[in-house]
């Protein structure tokens, strides 16, 4: 399949701080991808670039073939729903609707109606009255009914209670079975994506750590316990994730492609939650042996 | 995107309109007669040559309205820089709208295209209106207008003609750069108006006067430009004269500068006021001698006049389209600025 997302050495400056550095990846069209990250890891960064609301100032990125927002056609292949479901809150949801379909080369007007009258939604209300979670659908309805062959969507849950969250997701998974487009969904929390996610991309400290289809991230990563060892004595293709020791035992996460045959390990699987972990507890090992060089 | 900057924008645009159909009426209700009682006035005053009292009565009687009206006019170009202008960016960036409409298929050139087109021509039209509605009906008040009040002072230049249209597009236009600029409403509006303050103080005094070459003349001194004469009986005697901000045959001329030069066109004394040496003790100059008029009459004789340079009232209308052009040029230049900037640098 063809990549929907394409980036090479991406980059992007913030002043004097990189909020997103050295990004390569590779999206295959088709998916729904997990984008999780710790606050401040570069998750809306990435999003706004692929959406064209930032410019990058290292590396190309392509999206569906072309430049982000490099035009009404590209704009219109790709919608966005960004973080905090932006809507205006002085028009109603009417408006909203309307806005869509004044806005937008293709619009499905039934499929926001039907989906505004499934959600319960007054199309008379002010969106400044709806609550978080009738605000996200709102803006979620305007990124579907685009009917972008793309949609990206920015925390859209963060700020939502469980069960709106839930529906959310609900109402995501079923657009994305009806009418089939690929979708970038950002969370600090694995547990949201869990369920949607097919895809996944780690990003801790604006670099990119891992991505992968999650199938294959579950099948690839292990979790060895066993008496304390040094990690430069594990096989050359075991490429450790992250390592603890206490005085007599070491703990691994390693990612291999072949089978472990090591019997002195207690070799557990992960799940995708303490697969995240992992990466991102990586990167706090590292930041504390740097912390304790210096001193 | 003509019907979404519409359905935002009709509420104030609407609130604004109302506002001025009401001001149209009371100024249609009121102008008639005022003009009626001005020509009424002329027509009795010039029969007995009372006409300069007549201006002072006619203009004191209605003077609150008009410093008003020009107080309006002067103040509605700021109104659009600040409440329509500054929030036009500022506000989407900081409820984060504009990553919303940003995204529908629809690119930030045309959005800022339609938006600065609808709402500045709106607000042009509209100053534009108000400008032309208020010089109509206090034209009667602009003939009796002593000359600080006059149609070509500094203050009341600006409140006439089509002036303001120029003022409210450049003060709107100014209003969105300060907003993207700044990407925070309130400082972006007090930046706004800061900013259009320094350009109407810095306009009349640094540029306008230089719109066309100004006339340098010299008068005989008489009633249209002596303010007050002061015999002084003491250093041997002299007479102290101050001068008007008027010339004699150019009624409601801007005068930048008028000075006292003596008969070999010598400056006498500094902004406009000067001694002249003269005998205060006999002759026509004398305490016994009634009236100053004589005695103006003699200082003329001696060569004495007042040397002035300035803008004739004829030049009113020229002057309105150059700085109504500056203006539009200004505008057009920021609006260059923010068409490069929302696709280059914003966000």
């Amino acid at each position: 399949m063809n990549a929907v997302l394409q980036a090479q050495g991406l980059g992007r400056k913030y002043g004097r701080r990189w909020a997103l550095r050295e990004c390569t990846i590779d999206l295959p069209a088709g998916h729904v991808v997990g984008l999780v990250g710790p606050n401040g890891a570069g998750k809306t960064t990435l999003l706004k670039l692929a959406s064209g609301q930032l410019e990058p100032t290292a590396g190309t990125i392509t999206v569906l073939g072309g430049r982000p927002a490099g035009g009404p056609p590209q704009l219109a292949r790709v919608g966005f729903v960004a973080q905090d479901t932006p809507v205006y809150a002085g028009l109603s949801v009417a408006d909203h609707l309307r806005l869509g379909e004044r806005l937008n080369l293709r619009w499905d007007a039934a499929m926001a109606r039907d989906r505004i009258a499934t959600l319960g939604l007054d199309p008379a209300q002010r969106a400044g009255r709806l609550s978080g979670g009738q605000r996200a659908q709102l803006a979620l309805t305007l990124g579907l009914a685009k009917r972008p062959e793309l949609l990206l969507l920015d925390e859209p849950v963060a700020s939502l209670d469980p069960l709106a969250r839930r529906e959310f997701l609900q109402g995501l998974m079923e657009a994305t079975a009806e009418h089939e487009f690929s979708v970038v969904l950002s969370s600090h929390l694995v547990s949201d994506l869990e369920r949607v996610c097919d895809f996944l991309i780690v990003l801790v400290d604006s670099r990119v750590r891992i991505a992968g289809e999650v199938d294959r991230l579950l099948a690839t990563h292990y979790r060895l316990t066993g008496a304390r060892r040094d990690p430069d004595r594990l096989p050359a293709d075991q490429h450790v994730v992250c390592a603890r020791h206490t005085a007599r035992q070491s703990t691994y996460v390693v990612r291999t492609d072949g089978p472990i045959h090591d019997p002195a390990w207690t070799v557990t699987r992960l799940g995708l939650e303490d697969l995240v972990l992992a990466y991102m507890d990586q990167d706090t090992v590292d930041r504390r042996a740097a912390l304790e060089v210096r001193r | 995107m003509i019907w979404l900057t519409w359905r935002q924008f009709r509420g104030s645009a609407a609130t604004t309109a109302a506002l001025l159909v009401v001001l149209a009426v009371v100024l249609a209700l009121t102008g008639p007669r005022l003009a009626a009682d001005y020509s009424a006035g002329i027509a009795a005053c010039t029969q007995d040559g009372t006409c300069d009292r007549f201006y002072d009565r006619f203009f004191g009687g209605h003077e609150t309205p008009f410093v008003g009206l020009t107080l309006v006019v002067l103040l509605l170009p700021a109104l659009a820089g600040l409440f329509w202008g500054a929030p036009l960016i500022s506000r989407e960036l900081e409820a984060g709208t504009h990553l919303m409409v940003w995204n529908q298929s629809i690119t930030r050139s045309r959005w800022l295209a339609v938006k600065l087109g609808l709402m500045g021509l709106t607000a042009a039209t509209f100053a534009g209106l108000c400008g032309l509605m208020v010089t109509w009906w206090s034209d009667p008040l602009d003939k009796s207008a002593a000359e600080n009040l006059a149609l070509m002072a500094p203050l009341v230049f600006g409140a006439r003609g089509i002036a303001p249209m120029g003022y409210a597009a450049f003060t709107f236009v100014l209003g969105v750069t300060a907003g993207m600029l700044v990407r925070r409403t309130l400082p972006a509006m007090a930046l706004t108006l800061a900013v259009f303050a320094a350009f109407q103080l810095a306009m009349p005094l640094l540029v306008r006067p230089h719109l066309m070459p100004p006339i340098t003349s010299t008068f005989e001194l008489g009633k249209t430009n002596v303010d007050s004469i002061g015999i002084n009986r003491d250093q041997g005697g002299f007479v102290q004269i101050l001068l008007k901000s008027a010339v004699p045959g150019h009624g409601g001329a801007w005068v930048l500068s008028a000075d006292l030069v003596d008969a070999s066109g010598r400056t006498v004394g500094t902004g406009g006021e000067g001694a002249v040496r003269i005998s205060t003790t006999s002759g026509p100059c004398a305490p016994s001698a009634a009236g100053g008029d004589r005695c103006i009459a003699e200082i003329n004789r001696l060569g004495y006049r007042q040397q002035a340079t300035y803008q004739p009232l004829e030049r009113f209308w020229p002057f309105q389209w150059i700085e109504t052009g500056i203006y539009a040029l200004l505008t057009l230049g920021l609006s260059w600025l923010c068409f490069w900037w929302i696709r280059r640098r914003l966000s």
